[in-house]
Parts: C-alpha cells; sequence; structure tokens
C-alpha cells in the first residue's frame, strides 16, 4: 500500500496533467458543440500536432540532461525541409533516398552542436541560439528566398497519406475503414496481454506486485480509449501514416528512458552530473548524444512538417522550439534536469494542441491564442512548484524554509 | 565579575529523526574568547544557527538572552542589527567584486540609493588597517589570497561594528603561520577594541593558545565548560571530554585477518591542480593495502586527501597524473572511472549529496547505478531483478524506508549514508576508498556504518579510509598514513599511535622540519 502510494505521489504532476487533458478536451467538445471529437477535426489534430509530438520527445533527453534546452530546432525543421524539397523538387532525386540524406544532414547538424555543448562545455543555451541563426540563415541560402512546392505524391505518402485499406467496403459496425478499427482493437487486445503477463510473472517470481485494482483500472481506462480513438479515425479515412511515424518515436523514446541503462544514466546525468560521474556515467558522451538525437529527430519532423506544407518554405518551423519545450514543461519535466516521461510530454503536447485546435474552431484570435498559451504555460508549471514547497499560500516564508533545510544536514 | 553578554538556556533543537541539540546551555562574557568544541555532528553549527537566526525562533525550544535582554530572531538579519557576526567555515565573498564592495555589502556606504565611492574605500582602509591589511580596496576579491579573504571578512564584520563575533573553523583552510595571524588578531581586537568572540574549531591547540574558556559539546548536550584563563588546560583534556567514554565502546571490534598478500598499492602518485595546473595536489604518494586491512589517511583539510582518492579512482580528479596504481600485482591504467570501476575498486565521496547521490532518484536507482550491467542484459534493464536486488541491501545495510521507491532526499543523514555505501558494495569492490565516510551522521547511524565496514574486510576486501577525525582513525584503522600538503609524512601501525604522535607528526612537517 505504502509503495503504491509513493508511486502515485511520484507521478501525481502527470496525472493532474492527464486529468486536465481530459477535462480540456471535455470544456472544448461542449465549447466547439462537437466540432472538436468529430472523426476529421480528430485526424487534424493528429497532423497538426506530430511534429511538436516528435521534436518534444527529443527535447525531453535534452532537458533531462540537466534543464538543457535546444533552441535550433524549428531552424533545423527549415533547413532539412529546405534540402528535402531541393533535392527532390529541383533536382529530381529519388524521395526514399533523399529522405534518407535528410535524416543524415540532422545527424551532422547534431555532431556540431553536441561537440561544442558537450565536449566544449558551451552553455547549450548559447550553442542552439547561435544555431538558431545559423540553420535559418543557411534555409534562406539552400532556398535562395523562395518557396519549393509540390512535392511528388511518393513523398508524401511518408507524411499527410493513410495507411491503405484491404478491407475496404467491409464497414465492420459501420465504419468505412475496417482496418482501422481492427488496428485498435489488437493494440488494445496486446496492450492487455503483454500487462497480465507482466504481472503474472512477477508473482510467479515472489516480487512485490502492484494491486491487482491498479492493474485492471488501468487496463479499463487504456484499453477503450485506444479502441475508441482507432474508431473514430475508422469514421473518417483511417489511420494517418504520421501516427504511424509518432507511435514509432513514442514506443522507442519510452522504451529507452525507463527500460535501458543508458535512459536511466540520462536521468542520473541530469539529476546529479558530479555523483553520475563518479558512478562511472559517461557524461559528456550522453550529453553529445542527446543533442545529435535532438537533430536527428528534428530532421524527422522537417520531413513530416515540408511533406504536410506540400512545399519548402524558408519560413517553416519558426517558433516550433517554444511548442516543444513548452510540451515538456507541462507534461511534468523538470527545469533543473532529471525528471521527465516521455507519456508526460505526449500529454503536454497534446493539451496543447487541443487548446490551439479548440481555440481556433471557436474563431478566437491567434493573438489571444497566445496570451491564453502562454499563461496556461506558467500556470502549470507554477502548481507544480508550490506543490513541491507545500506551501502555496505562504510565499514569503519560503526563502527561510529552504535555508533551513540545508543546514540542517551540516549540522 | 565579568558582565554575561550571552546567554542561551535548554536549547533543544529537532530535525526530523534526528534530535540535533538537547538540553544545550552555554554562557559568553563580554570581552572573551569563547571555544565551542565537539566532534563532527554535536551540535555546533546547529547551536551557532539558532544564535544567528538561521534556524528561526519557535523551531526550536529554549530561550537566547543577548545583553541581557531576550532575542527571538526571525532571520540572520534579526542577530545582525544586534552586532551577533557569524563567519561561516566556506567564505562568504563576492571573488568578482572589489575589497570594498565586499566590506560593506548590504551595508552600503550611500546616501538615497547612491553609493559613496570615497567614503566606501577609505573606511575599507581603515578598517583593514585594524585587520593589518594593506590592501588596494579596489582589488577584486578573486585576486588575494584565502588567508587575506578570512581578514577581509574579519573587517566586514567590525564594520558592521560587530558586538559578538562567531567564527566558525576560521583557520580550516589556512596554513599553520596564517591561521597563527588570525588567532593573534582575534586576541588583538580582544585587547584593544573588547571584541567578543566565538570561535569553533577542530584545532585543539589553536583553541588552547587563544581561548579563555571553552565550552565542550557531545552528541547534542553540553558536557562542560572548561576555564583557559592561565591557558593551562591540555588538548588530551579536551578530548577526553568530547569523546566521553572509552573508545572501545564507539567502534566495533573485528577479527583481524589481515592477509599477507598486498591488495593494492600506490606508488610514487603525483598530481596537479585542476585549474591552477602549475600546483602540487599530491607530491609523490606511495601507499599499499594488504587483504582484509582497514588503512587509514588522517590530514587536515586541504592536505590533498579527497584529491588522492579522486585521482587514483580514474583521474576523476586533477590534471597531468601521474604514478603506478597495481592491484593484486597487476599495474593497472586506469584513465577514467569507468575503468576504475571495472577494476573493482570504489570511491565514497565525502559529499554525498553534492557528489555522491542523485537525490531526486529512488533509493533503488541511486543503489544500482556504479554497475547496471550487474541488473541487465544487452543495455536492458531487468527491472524485477533491479528491485530484489535493492531490496537485498535495503534490509542488509538497514536503511530506514518503507519502500525501496523512496526518492532519497526524503531520508535522514543516516540513511542516505548508508545508500551511498550500499551503492558501492553493490558494485562489488575488492578495494574500497571511503572518504569521511560518518560525516553528518549521528553516533548510532556511525556504529552501524562501522560495522557494515567491518563485515566488508572480514570479507577479504580492503578499505583506505579517509577522515579527519583522529579518534575516528585511531578507533577504525589497523595502519595510518598521516598526509600533509600532498605528501605522506608519516606511517604508523595502529598500536603505535596516539593522537599526540600523529598531531606532532603534522605540526613538525609544518615547521620545515622532517617528522617520523
Amino acid at each position: 500500500m505504502n509503495s503504491l502510494r509513493t508511486t502515485f505521489r511520484n507521478n501525481l504532476k502527470q496525472y493532474m496533467m492527464l486529468f486536465a487533458l481530459v477535462a480540456i478536451v471535455i470544456a472544448f467538445q461542449i465549447l466547439t458543440k462537437g466540432v472538436l471529437l468529430k472523426p476529421m477535426n480528430v485526424s487534424n489534430l493528429i497532423f497538426q500536432n506530430a511534429y511538436v509530438v516528435i521534436l518534444a520527445v527529443g527535447m525531453l533527453l535534452c532537458i533531462l540532461t540537466g534543464g538543457n534546452i535546444d533552441l535550433s530546432v524549428g531552424s533545423v525543421v527549415a533547413l532539412v525541409g529546405a534540402f528535402a524539397g531541393t533535392f527532390i523538387i529541383t533536382w529530381g532525386w529519388n524521395p526514399h533516398l533523399s529522405i534518407l540524406l535528410c535524416l543524415g544532414i540532422g545527424i551532422l547538424i547534431g555532431v556540431w552542436q553536441g561537440f561544442w555543448i558537450a565536449y566544449m562545455r558551451i552553455p547549450a543555451f548559447i550553442v542552439t541560439l547561435s544555431g538558431m541563426l545559423v540553420f535559418r540563415g543557411l534555409t534562406l541560402i539552400v532556398l535562395n528566398g523562395l518557396t519549393l512546392a509540390p512535392f511528388p505524391s511518393g513523398y508524401l505518402a511518408y507524411s499527410t497519406g493513410f495507411v491503405p485499406d484491404p478491407f475496404a467496403g467491409l464497414e465492420l459496425f459501420g465504419v468505412r475503414n475496417t482496418t482501422s478499427l481492427l488496428v485498435g482493437i489488437l493494440i488494445a487486445v496486446v496492450y492487455c496481454v503483454i500487462q497480465v503477463m507482466g504481472y503474472l510473472g512477477r508473482k510467479n517470481k515472489g516480487y512485490a506486485v502492484e494491486s491487482l485494482w491498479t492493474l485492471i483500472l488501468k487496463m479499463a481506462v487504456i484499453s477503450p480509449a485506444v479502441i475508441w480513438l482507432f474508431y473514430i479515425l475508422a469514421s473518417y479515412r483511417g489511420i494517418p501514416m504520421v501516427l504511424i511515424i509518432v507511435g514509432i518515436v513514442l514506443l522507442v523514446y519510452s522504451y529507452f528512458t525507463s527500460h535501458t541503462v543508458m535512459g536511466r544514466h540520462l536521468y542520473a546525468l541530469g539529476g546529479n552530473e558530479k555523483a553520475a560521474r563518479l558512478s562511472g556515467v559517461k557524461t559528456n558522451r550522453l550529453l553529445f548524444l542527446a543533442y545529435v538525437n535532438m537533430a536527428f529527430l528534428a530532421a524527422v519532423a522537417g520531413i513530416v512538417f515540408a511533406a504536410r506544407l506540400n512545399s519548402a518554405s524558408p519560413q517553416a518551423g519558426q517558433s516550433f522550439e517554444l511548442d516543444a519545450i513548452g510540451s515538456c514543461f507541462l507534461g511534468g519535466a523538470s527545469a533543473y534536469g532529471g525528471v521527465g516521461t516521455v507519456g508526460g510530454t505526449l500529454i503536454g503536447a497534446l493539451f496543447m494542441g487541443v487548446l490551439n485546435n479548440g481555440m481556433s474552431i471557436m474563431g478566437i484570435s491567434s493573438n489571444v491564442q497566445q496570451v491564453v498559451k502562454g499563461l496556461v504555460l506558467l500556470a502549470a508549471v507554477a502548481v507544480d512548484a508550490m506543490s513541491k514547497n507545500k506551501l502555496p499560500f505562504n510565499l514569503p516564508r519560503f526563502g527561510k524554509k529552504s535555508l533551513e533545510g540545508q543546514q540542517s544536514v551540516e549540522s | 565579575m565579568a558582565k554575561k553578554l550571552l546567554e542561551m538556556r535548554s536549547i533543544t533543537k529537532k530535525f526530523p529523526g534526528v534530535k540535533a541539540l538537547d538540553n544545550v546551555n552555554i554562557t559568553v562574557n563580554e570581552g572573551e574568547i569563547h571555544a565551542v568544541v565537539g566532534e563532527n555532528g554535536a551540535g555546533k553549527t546547529t547551536l551557532m544557527n539558532v544564535l544567528s537566526g538561521v534556524h528561526p525562533y519557535g523551531s526550536y525550544s529554549g530561550d537566547v538572552f543577548f545583553d541581557g535582554q531576550p532575542c527571538r530572531h526571525q532571520g540572520i538579519k534579526d542577530s545582525e542589527r544586534l552586532g551577533i557576526v557569524i563567519i561561516h567555515q566556506e567564505l562568504a565573498l563576492v571573488p568578482y567584486l572589489s575589497i570594498g564592495e565586499n566590506m560593506f555589502l548590504g551595508n552600503e556606504q550611500q546616501k538615497r540609493g547612491r553609493i559613496n565611492w570615497h567614503q566606501t574605500h577609505q573606511k575599507a582602509e581603515e578598517y583593514m588597517r585594524i585587520v593589518g591589511l594593506r590592501e588596494d580596496p579596489r582589488t577584486l576579491v578573486k585576486d588575494i589570497s584565502v588567508s587575506k579573504q578570512q581578514l577581509i571578512e574579519i573587517a566586514k564584520a567590525l564594520a558592521k561594528s560587530v558586538r559578538l563575533l562567531i567564527l566558525d573553523e576560521p583557520t580550516s583552510s589556512l596554513n599553520e603561520g596564517d591561521s597563527r595571524n588570525v588567532l593573534d588578531l582575534l586576541l588583538r581586537l580582544q585587547r584593544e577594541q573588547g571584541v567578543t568572540s566565538i570561535i569553533i574549531s577542530h584545532k585543539l591547540d589553536e583553541i588552547a593558545y587563544c581561548a579563555d574558556r571553552i565550552t565542550i559539546l557531545r552528541d547534542g548536550s553540553t558536557v562542560e565548560t572548561l576555564d583557559n584563563e592561565g591557558n593551562e588546560v591540555s588538548e588530551a583534556r579536551i578530548v577526553k571530554g568530547m569523546v566521553g567514554r572509552e573508545m572501545t565502546k564507539r567502534y566495533p571490534s573485528r577479527s583481524r585477518m589481515i592477509q599477507d598478500d598486498i591488495a593494492f598499492e600506490v606508488k610514487g602518485f603525483t598530481v596537479y591542480h585542476e585549474l591552477f595546473t602549475e600546483r602540487k595536489v599530491v607530491d609523490n604518494v606511495s601507499l599499499k593495502l594488504h587483504k582484509g586491512e582497514v588503512v587509514g589517511i588522517y590530514g587536515l583539510i586541504g592536505a590533498g586527501r579527497t584529491e588522492l582518492a579522486m585521482s587514483i579512482f580514474g583521474q576523476a580528479y586533477g590534471t597531468k597524473a601521474a604514478g603506478t596504481v597495481i592491484k593484486d600485482g597487476v599495474s593497472l591504467e586506469l584513465n577514467s572511472v569507468p575503468d576504475a570501476i571495472q577494476a573493482n575498486l570504489a570511491y565514497v565521496t565525502e559529499d554525498r549529496k553534492g557528489s555522491g547521490l542523485i537525490l531526486n532518484n529512488s533509493i533503488m536507482h541511486n543503489l544500482t547505478l556504479p554497475r547496471m550491467d550487474f541488473v541487465s542484459e544487452n543495455g536492458r534493464i531487468d527491472k524485477d531483478l533491479e528491485r530484489k536486488t535493492a531490496d537485498h541491501y535495503r534490509e542488509s545495510l538497514g536503511i530506514k524506508t518503507p519502500t525501496v521507491e523512496q526518492q532519497v532526499e526524503n531520508l535522514s543523514g543516516g540513511n542516505q549514508q548508508k545508500v551511498l555505501l550500499g551503492k558501492w558494495i553493490f558494485s562489488q569492490p575488492d578495494v574500497l576508498i571511503l572518504d569521511e565516510p560518518t560525516r553528518g551522521v549521528d553516533v548510532g547511524a556511525k556504529y552501524e556504518i562501522y560495522q557494515i565496514i567491518n563485515d566488508l574486510v572480514e570479507e577479504g576486501k580492503s578499505a583506505l579510509f579517509i577522515s579527519s577525525e583522529l579518534t575516528e582513525i585511531l578507533g577504525m584503522c589497523d595502519r595510518i598514513y598521516v598526509m600533509n600538503k600532498g605528501k605522506i609524512i608519516g606511517e604508523f601501525p595502529a598500536h603505535e599511535a596516539t593522537q599526540e604522535i600523529i598531531m606532532n607528526c603534522i605540526m613538525q612537517e609544518s615547521k620545515g622540519e622532517i617528522g617520523a
């Protein structure tokens, strides 16, 4: 019971954000008179936020290393899009090879920035601020200030296309796209099987296990949610290709951060760099890789985004870095590093996405939208900070309290 | 009859899980130098924090009277207004501000928010003259030596028209000559300006030299107050008060099973400072450890002990490290911490919060960090095995917590220290380097930690035990190296070593003679 409570408390921020997400979805569903969750709009939401989620996952790893952020991702998105446009549209290269080449360029950008940040120890803020200018400038040079369009369909399929439907016309449960529904059910079943197997395995080996009710509750919430999402998608044009890309990114990185040695080392590095180094963590290399990975994911996002715009534009990706950073902090990442999860980041990104989309449907001007988004970000982080200090309404005592805490150990 | 300047009556202060002060009484007379001594964790710093208002009124019980008036400090500002100034062990000067700016920081020579620089510098020179310094007040603090910075701190206190000056380990980072300088200054200020001071120090010879009265704390209680008018109190007398009990009871006994094989050897080790690469911090050190042996390194703070330990541990400190490291007869190339861990070395840091533990991670994650490869396969963590391992160490080390998921920052100091030790025991080392393993830990937990160390060496492992508590070194070690200014200056088997012999060894070396 105690361990359950600890787990709950440790994840409280995440649960709070999840409730907030559900609340905001319901609120906008009512305010937009049901437009928000219409099948077409749900597809739209996915297209609009795919690149934000991809960037936010990369940003999370940077933030985990110690509150470092990457300001250059918006420019990298634009530069990669510009290269994709030049290779495919201007030079007429094979789209598939061009995409591989673009990912390679992303990695090179990461190597450049990671080198200065990790090995020369120049603050990430400064290196990526420089990158933001440099890569935006390079975008303009590559595109010569012009927009390239349109991309051939072979390229667009990666991002704006839908998964083909071999069961077309079957119309199971009256939906248009049966494949989508089947995939949704399959995912829900696989999820439940994995959960139950893990539970039984632990129980057999005699390890402490979570209570059966927690498990059932988890499955009872998540499985219907997944099936419901795919049901909605099935009522429109099926599963967007980009959802598969995002899904793979989320799965891979969520596994990486929670189940691998390297992922654990990342949390240690952000939690206390000196202690991590003295425990044998290769801190410089890890910091370097976090930035290489960030630029790689920015390249993925660049390809997805160029396909969505169906053009390579010099203005693409502006202020994407802020969306990505905002998603991480909304999702419970610590500005000091060492705390944050991929799941939380996804929730943060969806929260921002629904907020954007809902306000747009309601016809609220984009000027007001920015104000609202800014305030929401501050509110989320402030609630977190105050709940940690357990002193929400007595701020003047805060300074003394913390001082006392420090002293207590030395005496 | 001297007038009482300060009186603290039955002060009791509790921290979660620890009673830091238990009914402490202390009286300081006007114009005297009053020493407060006690072992680490005896409550000296806590007592001073109560006095200065760092621990505000209400967070402790008991009464404080200053100049006959009851005090209810809510913060440092309140105590400073009365003229109580505390100079901490780590100097609180801003390195990139000038001497003058530092001296009047928070006390600026100003008129309606505009600083009067002429007056600032003039007054700064005036106060510097009192403490015997001749520096341009426009010099940046980072450009003067540590001993001069210490004097600046005292001058700064004088500028605040200090009535009671509290010095917390004022000489810990100074050499013998500079230390004597500071003490003489205190005596002169007492004579000429009538300044009352409280001095906290581990260096008993200094206390015997300058204090008029000595209050001894042990385990959070006042043991006694000794009169030292004629400087007649011997160091041994102070130690007796500090330690109190028979030594044998403080340290668990272990069956001595030192083997003849040399487990670990360091030859001709030299390391230079990380930033000032010309400065030698470890100078041609050689030492060896047998299997099943606890070997102590004693030295004052700044002797280079931590630097030696960290540079042996995969060059985690310093530059241009040179020398040989031999383990089980094989010479090792340890160029990084992972190398050292792979070679089955472990280094338990002296600073558990700063460089030992990941405070916002769970006990489990901290325990397994040094050897994730023991609980993973091809880079994939076996979470069940990890939890089982963590639970095992929680039980065997007696870490008091309901679950290993608990974040380390929520544990008491003693339990945190056990997690730190545990993570290095988990790494299955043959040689443990323990740097101040009982710092900031209460007496009960100390005993348990000693017991853990004993269990380890009884299994045939070796431990290098670094400590600045001489009693602890004498109680725990089979053999003792004495280190000073980066060099090993003496080696004693435990049965020959006494507090006096070791302190003499350091003293003689400091005077420039070859000791021992």
